[in-house]
């Protein structure tokens, strides 16, 4: 095993033209993932995450312009790989889990078939041999009476148990990168806890990278070794878990943590944190700090700039402050 | 799936049921048949005769059953204008009016359906409008329009087809392509529609983040969903070309069915049209009985209604 990060992405655009003009639903994001590694993608809905993952996948639209200076699966290129290497590495080596387990299925074919296709794609196997791993997996998964769920349709299952199947979908090749774009949102909060807690061991049983994007802070800081905050098509703040956790610098990842109630620190009845204000428009030029509008810390300079700041314990963030408070005086 | 198709078999026996006592009572619904029979001339007795011949006499129900029972066993009389048996009479025409409404419903779809395809995957691009145009093309141009150009261009002008007949299967060449056209322009626009729809389907983005290849996609993922309306019409412009047809086989005198029952109206020849209407509701029902059970093949969630 070399010490190369498996996936290695700097300067992601990606850019959508619209009738009023376009829309830069990314800009210039840089992150690195090792193997096993698992990096949380948090950030509010319309801030670029499910894009980003989809960009990884090469799964995007075609009218979505992606521009890169670096974007690298395990020494592969993404950029510049031909669409049949990328099909071969799709389902094989790195796969990815959608966020509407309702509706990722074919209705038309039976989960057997589904879940066979992506080896039989990859794999020289029998279809014997397919049908065997299928219900192995559907096992691993948490599936009971495997083998009769084979020959059954998306339509009879449960959502719970759809998303199971497409985990399971996923699995089928054991990538070394699995992509997971908010696979519990769409489930019933009981069902949230379940399907990640399967993932996450799942990921660490057979050792894969995972990005799991989510907007949920609680998940992010039971699972992820990574973190990188995403706002507005940025990538505001990344570094350590623990460090981001313990130490949130940026102004918008202290009012995201501000956010989740903690039993204890949070009274009975009283009102959770919230971040007033909304994620401005992306159509045109952007620019300066994209959280300047709803930041409590702006300064004049926030309208032109928003510098890469390091800290000591290993976590970057955008901010002109250096440290992400206001220092100066504050007139009472 | 078993269980399906009876319940949907059933159904249809009890639709054909129906379908055969209105057409029965269509002989009632026209005037006395007896009186129609012995013509303008004819007197009183006269009249009691042709009534008690054909046993118009007998009460209504009586006189169904014996009709349904004849039927049953391909007995339905003897035409008022040939006296000739009217199996013998349909059969004949039937396998005409068949021939052409196979070959057109085969031809339309062959070129209907890749030509969705194709328009649903490049939309707005030159085949896309290619094809829109030929469909309204299609659908605005009358039938014995297109049809007769037809026949002065290939068997006036180029002498390759002949103009009229039945005879070979070079005769079938143009009614083909005619009636055809007719049914094609419905059916293209819904494979486009349909396609466009399923292609955006969260599925067909799991099916390429498999790995599966274009083809793959479009063929077994998308285009195994997105035919399914397109079945259900075809097997009503199916029914609709063989019962239909008249004009086409006017235009090339292919003396098919349609033109038959055209002209048997026209005789009041009533047990002919008794028959035909008996005849091509069948064949409604058996094309929608076999669409439905392709379409629960094709998609599972139909095998429960």
């Amino acid at each position: 095993m070399n010490d190369a990060p498996l996936l290695s992405v700097r300067g992601l655009t990606l850019d959508i033209p619209t009738s009023g003009g376009t829309l830069h639903a990314v800009r210039g994001i840089d992150f690195d993932l090792n193997r096993g590694e698992t990096l949380c993608i948090v950030g509010e809905s319309g801030s670029g995450k499910s894009l980003t993952s989809l960009a990884l996948m090469g799964l995007l639209a075609p009218k979505i312009r992606r521009k890169a200076v670096r974007m690298t699966f395990d020494g592969t290129d993404l950029q510049k790989a031909s669409r049949r290497q990328l099909r071969q590495l799709r389902g094989d080596r790195m796969s990815m889990i959608f966020q509407e387990p309702m509706t990722s299925l074919n209705p038309a074919y039976t989960i057997g078939d589904q879940l066979a296709e992506t080896l039989l794609l990859h794999k020289r196997v029998s279809r014997t041999q397919a049908r065997a791993r299928a219900v192995e997996l559907l096992e691993k998964v948490g599936i009971t009476a495997a083998e009769s769920r084979l020959s059954q349709y998306p339509h009879q299952l449960s959502g719970g148990l759809r998303q199971r199947v497409m985990i399971a979908m996923a699995l089928m090749c054991e990538p070394e990168l699995i992509i997971a774009d908010e696979p519990t949102t769409a489930l019933d909060v009981t069902i949230q806890a379940q399907i990640l807690r399967l993932l996450v061991d799942l990921q660490r049983e057979m050792n894969m990278a995972l990005i799991l994007i989510t907007h949920d802070l609680g998940v992010v800081a039971r699972v992820a070794d990574k973190v990188a905050v995403m706002y507005a098509g940025e990538l505001i703040e990344t570094g350590p878990a623990s460090a981001i956790f313990r130490n949130p610098a940026h102004p918008y990842t202290r009012g995201l943590i501000n956010c989740i109630p903690v039993p204890g620190r949070n009274e009975r009845g009283a009102r959770l944190g919230t971040i007033p204000g909304i994620v401005p428009s992306l159509v045109g030029e952007v620019t300066g700090c994209p959280f300047r509008g709803r930041c409590d810390q702006r300064v004049a300079i926030c309208d032109t700039a928003a510098p890469l700041r390091r800290l000591p314990d290993g976590h970057e963030f955008r901010c002109v402050h250096p440290d992400g408070h206001r220092h100066e005086e504050v007139t009472a | 799936m078993l269980r399906f198709i009876l319940r949907r078999l059933g159904l249809a026996l009890l639709v054909a049921l129906t379908v055969s006592f209105i057409s029965f009572s269509l002989l009632f619904l026209s005037g006395d048949p007896a009186i129609a029979i012995a013509g303008e001339s004819a007197n009183a007795e006269d009249v009691a005769a042709i009534r008690a011949l054909y046993g118009f006499d007998r009460p209504m129900m009586v006189q169904y059953g014996d009709w349904l029972w004849h039927a049953l066993q391909f007995d339905f009389g003897v035409s008022y204008y040939f006296r000739l048996p009217v199996a013998d009479l349909i059969s004949e025409r039937l396998s005409v009016t068949m021939t052409l409404g196979v070959c057109g419903i085969v031809f339309a779809l062959l070129t209907a359906v890749p030509l969705g395809v194709i328009a649903a995957i490049r939309p707005n691009s030159l085949i896309d409008r290619i094809a829109l145009f030929l469909s309204v093309a299609g659908q605005a141009m009358p039938s014995f329009w297109f049809g007769l150009i037809l026949i002065v261009i290939f068997a006036i002008q180029l002498r390759i087809l002949p103009a009229s007949g039945a005879d070979t299967w070079q005769h079938f060449i143009m009614p083909t392509i005619v009636l055809g056209y007719y049914a094609m322009p419905a059916i293209m626009r819904l494979t486009r529609a349909g396609m466009l729809e399923v292609l955006s389907a969260d599925y067909i983005r799991t099916a390429r983040a498999k790995g599966a290849s274009e083809g793959r996609v479009l063929f077994k993922h998308a285009l195994r969903n997105a035919i399914i309306p397109v079945v259900s019409l075809a097997a009503v412009q199916m029914g609709f070309m063989l019962g239909g047809s008249i004009v086409v086989e006017s235009v090339f005198a292919l003396h098919g069915a349609g033109y038959l029952a055209w002209e048997s109206i026209g005789r009041n020849d009533l047990p002919t049209v008794q028959a035909l209407i008996l005849v091509f509701a069948l064949f409604y029902i058996v094309f929608t009985f076999l669409a439905d059970v392709l379409n629960a093949w094709l998609d599972p969630r139909m095998r429960s209604a």
